[in-house]
């Protein structure tokens, strides 16, 4: 028997409508109002037809779980939708909803921003189901967040290739010739299998891609009519072995060169961003300061480099970029922002930071692959010696290179540098104290004030920040210890807000399988962008202390209207409209406790500070979500 | 509080013909936070990611002015159609009324 796709349940009931009298039409019409089914009206209601081949039993969606499981993916996040209704059935009663789990979002972004701050910590993908063309519009932003920031993103898109199976009205709508156009520019690979072994082909390929470096999100369609329709007979399907590429490796030649100008350097200094992709990252960083006592400068892409070592000097990066012969950036989103200053005022002036004659050296990915529309790639910098390659995979080579270029001389030039680095190390971190000193008991809430006192309740714990810290004066990196890959994971990439609170708590739940706390300190412009996330975590049991960062308003704006205000002479007065959380004030305790969650505040005397934090983490510890409400300073 | 105010911002209040006898450092919070000195510096001056600290130690108040009219840096400059030599002195004499922070060691948090 043929069953089309689409309708195989539909074609299920006429096979077994065909054994027993019409319910409707002439016929029944005559027939008793009530009458007792035949035994074979009952086997047919409650049986599987015996007319239906076996594997007919078995949709295709059945399959595309098999695939999903085959990569290891533990969780798909999504909001649910017509468009994929195959397979999340599948996931939930074939899958018994485990591995993957289906977690339910209120907005595809967060869906996606879930599986980004997941993957930070994870190490792996999580799968997002997508729904046509609205959910993919209403993932966009996240995916571009993902692309900017290098994480890899495995998308399942639901959409209904066949125009006559589209059941009239909205799943037209909802469906698109090429439903992952809109994406193309930020994602490293799209298809639209058209058979199930197509499917397994490419959906393994897909994750490959999006986890060879460098990583970025992908998008595999799977049609409506691939997943309800049953398997076909002795359709024989395969799925194709994983096996993860080995990141690309910078040329030898290439490398040796980078290590002769690195020994011979008088003040070599190293910049590190999106670096550390594990914690072997950390240490061979580590080494390759160690081994030329260089400082490092790290612009927290990732955590890349213990923030408590002598050669830790990323407060003092403009002065030491302004010193340096040369300076070897890993993995940097923005060279030229890093050797150049821009300055935003009546004149839009730039100057080189370094002095004449530097060398420049890139190690990175960004080389390898780039796209045209979407200008992430930044200003072009000018490099003496660009290596293309990923930088976690060359360190090794680069690190027995500089050894192997380091005569005895050399290296007792370079062991004298120490100590000058050790003093300037210990300095630092006793500005920052008196530094945070400042405002301790103002309120609003200073932020250095906010950190010390969350660091007094997880600096003894297994503990993540999984949220960035440039809009809190870096107060995390200049106070807490901070040497594990978890400790720190970057922020949105691409700087889209909504990312914050979701992408929080798909770190959380990676965290949750080592037990380990977690803790957002949650802006209050990006929370609304969001809110939902709040249930998500609530619902699935995912244990996250948010602290807010509420200083009431989009405060980024606000110096921006300040700043266009003063330039034309007009003033400040005006620069709160449009960018003020204000009139009236947003009580996120409220919010948070009308979604079932843990939450006091607002808190505005810094003495009530320690005690709620104290309570927050308690309930965290034993499981749940929790929200403390921080009336903070603006940075 | 007592605010020390040197010759020169006098003379400027003369000059300017503002009948003031002495800055405010009340007026001085209300006004740093009206024409937006707390975005980058925070409300008490203590500064941040955004903008140095600038409480309770400023600069010298010539210098603080001159930079506050000038500045081509990151800063925005206040012309005195933004903010008049009166407003700047009520606001210097706020940063000078901030209170001065406990010492780092009577601060258990910030033992290290």
């Amino acid at each position: 028997m043929k069953v089309d796709r689409r309708t195989f349940l539909a074609g299920v009931a006429v096979a077994g409508a065909a054994t027993v009298p019409a319910p409707h039409g002439g016929t029944a019409a005559a027939a008793p109002a009530v009458k007792f089914p035949s035994a074979a009206a009952l086997a047919a209601e409650t049986l599987v037809p015996a007319a239906l081949p076996a594997s007919s039993g078995k949709p295709g969606s059945d399959f595309m779980v098999d695939v999903i499981r085959s990569l290891d993916i533990d969780y798909i996040s999504a909001n649910p939708a017509s468009s994929f209704r195959g397979l999340q059935e599948s996931i939930v009663n074939y899958g018994g909803n485990q591995k993957p789990e289906f977690l339910t979002c209120m907005h595809e972004e967060s869906s996606v921003a879930m599986a980004h701050g997941y993957f930070k910590i994870a190490g792996k993908p999580m799968g997002v189901l997508c729904h046509g063309t609205v959910g993919l519009q209403h993932a966009s932003m996240a995916l571009y967040n993902a692309w900017c920031d290098r994480v890899p993103v495995v998308v399942i898109l639901g959409n209904i290739v066949d125009a006559t199976k589209r059941r009239p009205g909205v799943e037209w709508l909802h469906t698109a010739q090429d439903v992952a156009a809109m994406v193309r520019d930020f994602t490293k690979w799209d298809d639209l299998p058209a058979s199930l072994q197509h499917f397994a082909e490419s959906t393994v390929r897909a994750y490959k891609i999006a986890t060879t470096p460098p990583m970025a999100p992908v998008v595999i369609v799977a049609d409506g009519g691939l997943q309800e329709a049953p398997i076909g007979d002795g359709e024989s399907l395969s799925i194709p072995k994983f096996v993860a590429t080995a990141p690309p490796q910078g040329d030898t030649g290439a490398v040796r060169e980078a290590a002769r100008l690195l020994a011979a350097a008088q003040s070599p200094v190293i910049v590190a961003d999106r670096l550390a992709r594990t914690a072997q990252g950390i240490k061979l960083l580590v080494e390759l300061a160690e081994t030329l006592n260089a400082p490092v400068i790290d612009q927290y892409g990732r955590m890349n480099f213990p923030n408590a070592h002598y050669l830790s000097h990323s407060e003092r990066g403009r002065a030491l970029i302004g010193q340096a012969d040369v300076v070897l950036g890993l993995e940097l989103t923005d060279y030229w922002g890093t050797v150049n200053a821009y300055t935003d005022n009546h004149e839009r002036t730039t100057t080189s930071r370094t002095k004449a004659g530097t060398k420049l050296i890139s190690i990175g990915v960004g080389d390898l692959y780039t796209k045209s529309n979407y200008q992430d790639f930044e200003r072009f910098a000018a490099v003496d010696l660009p290596v293309a390659g990923d930088a976690e995979a060359t360190l090794p080579a680069l690190i027995e290179a500089v050894k192997s270029a380091l005569s005895a001389e050399r290296r007792a030039a370079i062991a004298g540098r120490a100590e000058a680095m050790r003093k300037a190390r210990a300095a630092t971190r006793e500005r920052i104290a008196v530094d945070a000193t400042y405002a301790w008991d103002a309120s609003p809430v200073s932020t250095a004030r906010v950190a010390a006192e969350l660091w007094a309740q997880i600096r003894s714990e297994d503990w993540s920040l999984v949220s960035p810290d440039n809009f809190f004066s870096r107060w995390p990196h200049r106070m807490w210890t901070m040497d594990r890959p978890h400790h720190y994971i970057g922020g949105s990439g691409g700087a889209g807000e909504g990312y914050g609170l979701p992408a929080a708590v798909g770190a959380a739940l990676a965290n949750r399988a080592v037990g380990r706390l977690t803790v957002n300190i949650q802006c209050d412009g990006d929370m609304m962008y969001a809110p939902g996330a709040l249930w998500t975590a609530v619902h699935h049991k995912i244990p996250l202390l948010t602290v807010m960062h509420n200083n009431r308003a989009y405060h980024q704006e606000t110096m921006h209207l300040q700043r266009l205000g003063n330039r034309r002479n007009r003033g400040v007065d005006r620069a709160s409209i449009g960018t003020t959380i204000t009139e009236p004030n947003i009580d996120y305790a409220k919010l948070a406790q009308s979604m079932g969650m843990w939450a006091e505040g607002p808190i505005e005397n810094p003495a009530d500070l320690g005690p709620a934090l104290a309570r927050a983490v308690a309930v965290v510890k034993r499981g749940e979500p929790a929200l403390v409400d921080v009336v903070t300073q603006p940075r | 509080m007592r605010v020390l105010l040197i010759p020169a911002l006098a003379a400027g209040l003369l000059l300017n013909g503002v009948a003031r006898a002495e800055p405010s450092a009340a007026d001085g919070r209300t006004l740093f936070v009206k024409v937006g000195c707390y975005l980058c510096h925070g409300y008490q001056g203590q500064g941040g990611a955004a903008g140095p600290r600038i409480a309770p130690d400023p600069l010298p108040f010539d210098g603080l002015a001159a930079f506050v009219r000038t500045t081509s840096g990151e800063m925005p400059p206040y012309s005195e159609k933004l903010l008049s030599d009166a407003d700047l002195a009520d606001i210097y004499a706020y940063l000078q009324s901030v209170p001065r922070p406990p010492a780092v060691a009577s601060v258990p948090l910030l033992k290290q």
